[in-house]
């Protein structure tokens, strides 16, 4: 593991950093909370829909495209995660191993490919 | 060229003389959480002022100009305001995630932000595995916007996350693909490792013709999911208010505005660690007085200027461009920016296993 700021753990530092972050909110909510006002109406907890009352539940149904999308998402993020290794040892592997190297990863990427072709020709793409 | 390596390390020894070492690395930690907090809060501010001093020029007006001189001091009275608000929660809402979103969206932008390497030995988080950190803990940011929208019980509320979801998700995977890219020419994933690559030429230069095309596609991605510019879709203001965070009132409509600038700035920061050599300055090889003249501008200097000459590009799309439709945009990333990336990658590792980029 490589030191960061002051020789400390990247890991000591991220958490230090997402703390930092809860402290921001915390730290201007209680401000808010203290020099706000406060009124109670009825009508204030209305979601907004420009002036007209809601109708039903607003945690409704939805597009099913959007799934769609997550789904194909998700295929090609896990595949970032097998890619990145390679990546970053790309340039030194070029010398010990060679073209074998980019054979192997290459017929991983034609795999995805032809996953990515496939959803294509399916018209999943195309948003309806 | 200055080292702050130099700075902690002397305030390092002289806390470890003194005290204990936990001591030590407790004060220094609240020192760093000091310091992001403030670095966060006023570049948050400067860019704020930044774009609409910037998105006053693009249309012929002189952007704010009555709090302070050229209204420098707006920005502050704005968050002055914003703070004395009341703070709604309405009817129906789901309370926790509602609460929830804003600390999600925050603490991923803070991460993030902690990783950029400000200048010779300034960076907080600097792990080997540094490019793969900033895009793991920057997808945390689309479950806050998601939540957000979800859990506020409004229509337009969930229909802005749901495309917000959809868009983001969609071009972080052709962002992934140009850091790929990249780190297959740097040969690390270490933040310190791809700027330091980078001293004898900025990899836009030295990359070839992959280098420049990654980087034309990181911006668009980066565009896209800041939601920004041609892409602003999910708060599309004619369609949809504000998108996800038009149920949020006061300072907790603060935070996603904060954390909205906030991540332009670290989407700049990402686009010259990656393809502007960080904090390296300009070398030309051969000028050796020019190089020399460079080396005495400080690294902050240089990395915040290259920050800011690219958000100043994001903001030339933005007020220049009309938005695009749903469809558009998804079929931009996945038949053409997607495809391109991935035939990006493999011509990138050729150039890199067949040693043609420029100084190998």
């Amino acid at each position: 593991m490589e030191s960061s700021i002051f020789g400390i753990q990247g890991t000591t530092m991220a958490i230090t950093a997402a703390l930092t972050g809860v402290l921001l909110v915390v730290g201007a909510l209680v401000i808010a909370w203290l020099i706000g006002p406060r009124s109670y109406t009825k009508k204030k907890g209305e979601p907004f829909e420009c002036g007209i009352p809601t109708r039903g539940d607003s945690m409704a149904q939805y597009h099913v495209g959007y799934y769609l999308f997550a789904i194909l998402f998700l295929m090609f993020d896990v595949e970032t995660v097998f890619l990145f290794p390679w990546a970053s040892i790309c340039k030194t592997i070029a010398t010990t191993i060679g073209a074998k190297a980019l054979l192997a990863v290459g017929t991983f990427l034609v795999i995805l490919v032809l996953g990515l072709a496939y959803a294509w020709k399916k018209g999943a793409l195309r948003w309806k | 060229m200055f080292d702050f390596g130099i700075v902690t390390k002397w305030l390092d020894d002289l806390l470890n003389s003194v005290m204990p070492g936990w001591l030590t690395t407790t004060i220094e930690c609240v020192l760093v959480a000091v310091g992001l907090l403030v670095a966060y809060s006023l570049i948050a501010m400067f860019y704020i002022f930044y774009e609409r001093k910037v998105c006053g020029w693009i249309q012929c007006r002189l952007g704010p100009m009555r709090v302070g001189k050229w209204g420098l001091l707006q920005v502050f009275a704005d968050v002055i305001k914003i703070l004395q608000k009341e703070l709604i929660t309405l009817w129906n809402t789901d309370k926790f995630l509602f609460k929830l979103a804003p600390y999600l969206v925050l603490i991923a932008s803070m991460l993030t932000f902690a990783c950029l390497p400000w200048g010779k030995g300034l960076q907080v988080i600097d792990m080997n595995i540094g490019v793969f950190f900033i895009i793991a803990v920057s997808s945390i940011g689309v479950l806050g916007i998601l939540l957000a929208g979800w859990s506020s019980n409004s229509k337009y509320t969930l229909i802005g996350a749901m495309r917000s979801g959809a868009q983001m998700v969609s071009y972080e995977l052709s962002c992934g693909i140009s850091i790929l890219t990249m780190v297959c020419l740097a040969g690390t994933m270490s933040i310190t490792g791809i700027v330091e690559a980078q001293q004898d030429g900025w990899f836009i230069f030295k990359g070839h013709l992959p280098a420049i095309l990654a980087f034309i596609i990181y911006m668009i991605a980066a565009n896209a999911e800041n939601n920004r510019g041609p892409f602003d879709l999910p708060e599309a203001e004619h369609e949809l208010t504000a998108g996800y965070h038009t149920e949020y009132s006061g300072i907790h409509f603060g935070f996603f505005y904060l954390a909205e600038y906030l991540n332009l700035f670290i989407v700049s920061g990402i686009a010259t660690l990656l393809f502007l050599g960080g904090w390296m300055p300009l070398h030309i090889p051969g000028w050796e007085g020019f190089n020399h003249v460079m080396d005495y501008i400080p690294s902050v200097v240089w990395f915040l200027g290259k920050a800011f000459f690219i958000t100043l590009i994001f903001f030339w799309i933005r007020w220049s461009f009309p938005r695009v439709r749903i469809d558009q945009m998804l079929a931009l990333e996945w038949r053409y920016l997607m495809p391109i990336g991935l035939v990006n990658l493999v011509v990138m590792a050729i150039v890199v296993t067949q040693k043609w980029y420029f100084g190998a």
